[in-house]
């Protein structure tokens, strides 16, 4: 998406706005538009305040995945386990609501929330530690490291709970460790607390990547490592981070879903990292890395996730809701290469990400 | 206008294929506007012009790369329309890329035919088109197997992957956009014993250098192009080293002189004994054994052959390679071990050889890309400052006149040269202590390469900048350096002050002068 480098950049010195360019940069926005004028007229349920309360809280899940994801792609890699990372979170986070026991010691601990909170995100971060740690210095292609790491996230949360679902999270008053139901459940000012994550989340993504050096190290490493590697940016060191951060995004979207279900289930968030990859894509990344915005996945959540539930409120069959949402992100991918190939031509239908000079 | 009309009408015979009127705009950006251009049957037309005069343009709008936004092109006395390079191709027309376009996971056999395989009754005809491939390279006098995957050779190795391939078609028109930037001298010769041979078969060529003493041995015809309009024409008889010049830039340039009146300090830049083992060939080294000291505020060149070693003993100084053998110090103490974003911080910094693989981020904006390695120096605590990111930007676009309509452009939208002043930029921005400049003149033209020398040759002076840098052109040598090290086979073979000559220095890097 072009629009990265005009607000990143030392300004960009503007042509006159181009309708087609227009159309283009602002797809995902006029999709999620048509989206609602669709399913409005479809369904007098749809265009009300609660139903668009609902489908926040499942776009808050996609858009917390999307996020991590953005910021792992843009640096040319993909992250499969995002999904597990999120059941093996809620599991944890779950695990130790229930308390936690040190039979040597004979006590039984029960962490407040924020505790609970933290460690969980120590949980997500130390999964993209490992596949930060493999892709980076192991040279183990990113598909294959996250897909490991998708089987054995979801394992471990399997063995964790013997493959049943934690479902007392409530917490107790005497033990003080109530209040895990508020992140699912409450509201400030009308909006759901998983929105207002989320929000705050992209706030934080989008300060980083456009105004910090690490945002910088980001995008140079998916567009090109190694003249990133000869301008001085630690290219492994972002590697690892960039995991890291998929990691946390998902395991406070675990916190987030189980707090929603106010259960946490082994088996949660399965295909989820399919969703998050779909909600980059359509929020116009490009998956070779370099390009793409907070912005941009954000409307490709909110994109995903209201046509989905649209979907499942004017009553169309689950099958046809998996064909509706497949050729929406063909749609976009296809739009993607009209933005970044259409005008100029490669001189030789060779592979080489270039632009010919 | 009536006079270029009037040189058509004279020269329409014979020309071959010409443009008429051709103009091309990107935007707001007039790349041409509205040139007349012939190739003329069976002679070498050169394309002389400054950095994004629109030369590379005009090719790509003749070998039916882009289109033209305005204007047609004539073949055979016929207008026609190309499509694609596919469909000029197929009418006989050939290009050489400025910017090499191989796939380099792929080997040089199947990129010199690459989307023209070869086919026998069982698919791919291999063993075919590995004996072309073979014969391709023995006529280019280069020894490179077909099955070695592009991305194993030297750069200068790749450009000739890359004109095999043109050769390969067996055109009757070949243009070549600056074919030899990486080449050496010899490599040179061979090439241009190639081109004589290709005219002698009535092959028209199209011939862009900016190399202007190399590009007059075999002109035919000179063509200058300046700022997207045709300003001379003349046949080579006419015309000499100074008219290009003149016609090119205004003025006459020189490349400048070694720095005088300043005490040069200590040695900033030591190396110590640098061996560096070949990986294709285990036992041998690329560089071998090689001791080099530049003081601060002393200028050093390189001058040596392909694979002489140049390129791996750089890499090995700003940390890209680890080496096998023998120490760096920068300022007396050992950066060994240092990575190298912690070389440049400490002020040692490599500007590389192939700017589309090492040089640029082409996702990123032609801003982004000069500041990419001084971010530190515009960060104020967590966060960047864009005022003083645009500064240094600014100052960097006009410290080594980059021809850009501002710092946000698409780095893609640059021309060649104009992308390697980029790339030059950017490590001149980080203020280094010492800076090692791999062939900084690629591709970049005279008034630019004087621009960049006199840059170089003032921070010397002033800031007791030590420079050292390679190159395959001899000029370059006799220009701002105080002393020229000749490399041969990965060791130093001899080393020359201010005082010597051309043929001297040539001598010495095991290549005979002409
Ligand atoms: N894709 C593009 N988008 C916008 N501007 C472009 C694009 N391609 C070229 N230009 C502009 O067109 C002009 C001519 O470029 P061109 O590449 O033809 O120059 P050139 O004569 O080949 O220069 P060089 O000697 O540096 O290779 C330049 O100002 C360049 O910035
Ligand atoms: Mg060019």
């Amino acid at each position: 998406m072009s629009d990265t480098t005009a607000t990143s950049a030392a300004g960009r010195s503007g042509p006159g706005i181009d309708p087609v360019k227009l159309l283009l940069e602002g797809r995902a926005f006029f999709a999620l538009i048509a989206i609602i004028v669709v399913f409005s007229l479809l369904s007098p349920v749809y265009f009300s305040v609660n139903n668009f309360l609902i489908m926040s809280s499942h776009v808050a899940i996609f858009g917390l995945l999307g996020l991590g994801m953005l910021i792992v792609i843009l640096t040319g890699g993909i992250d499969l386990s995002v999904g597990s990372t999120l059941a093996l979170a809620g599991v944890c986070a779950g695990f130790m609501m229930q308390g936690i026991e040190l039979s040597w010691l004979g006590v039984t601990l029960y962490p407040p929330v924020w505790v609970v909170v933290i460690l969980t995100a120590c949980v997500g971060a130390l999964v993209g530690v490992v596949n930060g740690v493999l892709v980076a210095y192991f040279k183990v292609p990113a598909f294959v490291a996250t897909l490991g790491l998708l089987y054995v996230a979801r394992g471990i949360a399997l063995l964790l709970t013997n493959g049943l679902t934690i479902n007392d999270l409530a917490g107790e008053e005497a033990l003080g460790n109530q209040g895990f139901a508020w992140l699912g459940f409450n509201r400030l000012l009308g909006v759901p607390i998983g929105i207002i994550v989320l929000a705050v989340v992209a706030l934080l993504c989008a300060l980083m990547l456009n105004r910090s050096a690490p945002g910088r190290w980001i995008y140079s490493t998916g567009g090109n490592a190694r003249a990133a590697e000869l301008s001085g940016v630690p290219v492994r060191r972002v590697q690892v981070l960039v995991y890291v951060i998929s990691g946390i995004c998902s395991a406070i979207a675990g916190l987030v879903l189980s707090s929603q279900l106010t259960s946490a289930g082994p088996t949660a968030g399965q295909t989820y990292e399919l969703t998050a990859i779909a909600a980059v894509v359509v929020g116009g990344a490009s998956l070779m890395g370099g390009r793409g915005t907070v912005r941009g996945t954000l409307l490709g959540a909110f994109v995903i996730g209201f046509l989905s539930d649209g979907l499942v409120i004017i009553g169309v069959s689950s099958y046809w809701q998996t064909v509706f949402t497949g050729a929406v992100i063909i749609l976009a991918v296809l739009m993607n290469s009209i933005e970044y190939k259409g005008g100029r031509k490669a001189p030789k239908p060779v592979p080489r990400k270039s632009a010919p000079a | 206008m009536t006079r270029h009309e009037t040189i058509a009408a004279e020269t329409g015979a014979q020309a071959v294929l010409s443009a008429r009127n051709v103009a091309k705009s990107y935007g707001s950006v007039q790349a041409l506007k509205g040139v007349n251009f012939d190739v003329r049957r069976g002679e070498v037309t050169t394309l002389f012009g400054e950095n994004g005069a629109g030369k590379s343009t005009l090719m790509k709008i003749l070998s039916g790369v882009i289109q033209p936004t305005s204007g047609e092109i004539v073949l055979d006395g016929a207008p026609v329309h190309f499509d694609s390079a596919a469909e000029a191709r197929d009418m006989g027309i050939s290009i050489i890329h400025q910017e090499l376009s191989l796939a380099p996971n792929m080997n040089v056999r199947d990129n010199v035919f690459m989307g023209r395989e070869i086919m026998g009754p069982t698919g791919v005809n291999y063993a075919e088109e590995g004996r072309q491939t073979r014969a391709l390279m023995r006529e280019l006098e280069e020894d490179i197997d077909p099955l070695t995957p592009v991305e194993e050779l030297r750069l200068g190795q790749q450009q000739l992957v890359e004109i095999a391939r043109a050769l390969s078609v067996d055109a009757r028109i070949l243009i070549m956009d600056e074919p030899t930037s990486a080449l050496s001298a010899s490599e040179v010769e061979v090439l241009f014993k190639v081109i004589h041979d290709l005219k002698a078969r009535g092959v028209s060529i199209v011939y862009i250098s900016h190399h202007l003493e190399e590009a007059l041995q075999i002109t035919d015809h000179a063509v200058v192009l300046r700022d997207g309009t045709m300003t001379a024409r003349a046949p080579r008889r006419e015309i000499d080293l100074e008219w290009i010049v003149h016609n090119m830039v205004g003025d006459n340039f020189d490349l400048g002189s070694p720095p005088r009146g300043h005490e040069m300090g200590a040695p900033a830049l030591s190396i110590r004994d640098l061996v560096l083992p070949d990986p294709n060939r285990p036992g041998r080294n690329v560089v071998d054994g090689v001791s080099l000291d530049i003081r601060a505020g002393e200028i050093v060149c390189i001058y040596g052959l392909m694979g002489a070693g140049r390129t791996e003993m750089l890499e090995c100084a700003a940390g890209r390679v680890a080496n096998s053998g023998g120490e760096i110090r920068l300022n007396g103490a050992d950066v060994s071990g240092l990575s190298i974003a912690q070389r440049i911080e400490k002020g040692l910094v490599l500007v590389p050889e192939d700017r589309q693989r090492d040089g640029l981020v082409q996702t990123m904006s032609v801003g982004e890309n000069l500041s990419l390695a001084s971010i530190g120096a515009f960060t104020r605590g967590l966060f960047t400052s864009r005022r003083k990111e645009r500064e240094i930007v600014d100052r960097s676009i006009r410290e080594v006149t980059v021809k850009t309509d501002g710092g946000g452009a698409p780095i893609g939208s640059l021309s060649g040269g104009n992308q390697q002043k980029v790339v030059i930029g950017k490590m001149m921005a980080t203020r280094p202590g010492v800076i090692m400049l791999d062939e900084p003149s690629r591709g970049i033209d005279i008034g630019a390469k004087a621009e960049v020398f006199r840059l170089l040759a003032d921070a010397a002076r002033e800031r007791g900048l030590a420079v050292l840098f390679s190159t395959s052109e001899v000029n370059e040598c006799l220009s701002i350096a105080h002393r020229v090290v000749v490399m041969r086979r990965g060791r130093i073979s001899a080393e020359f002050g201010t005082g010597t000559s051309k043929e001297q220095i040539m001598a010495a890097s095991g290549e005979s002068a002409e």
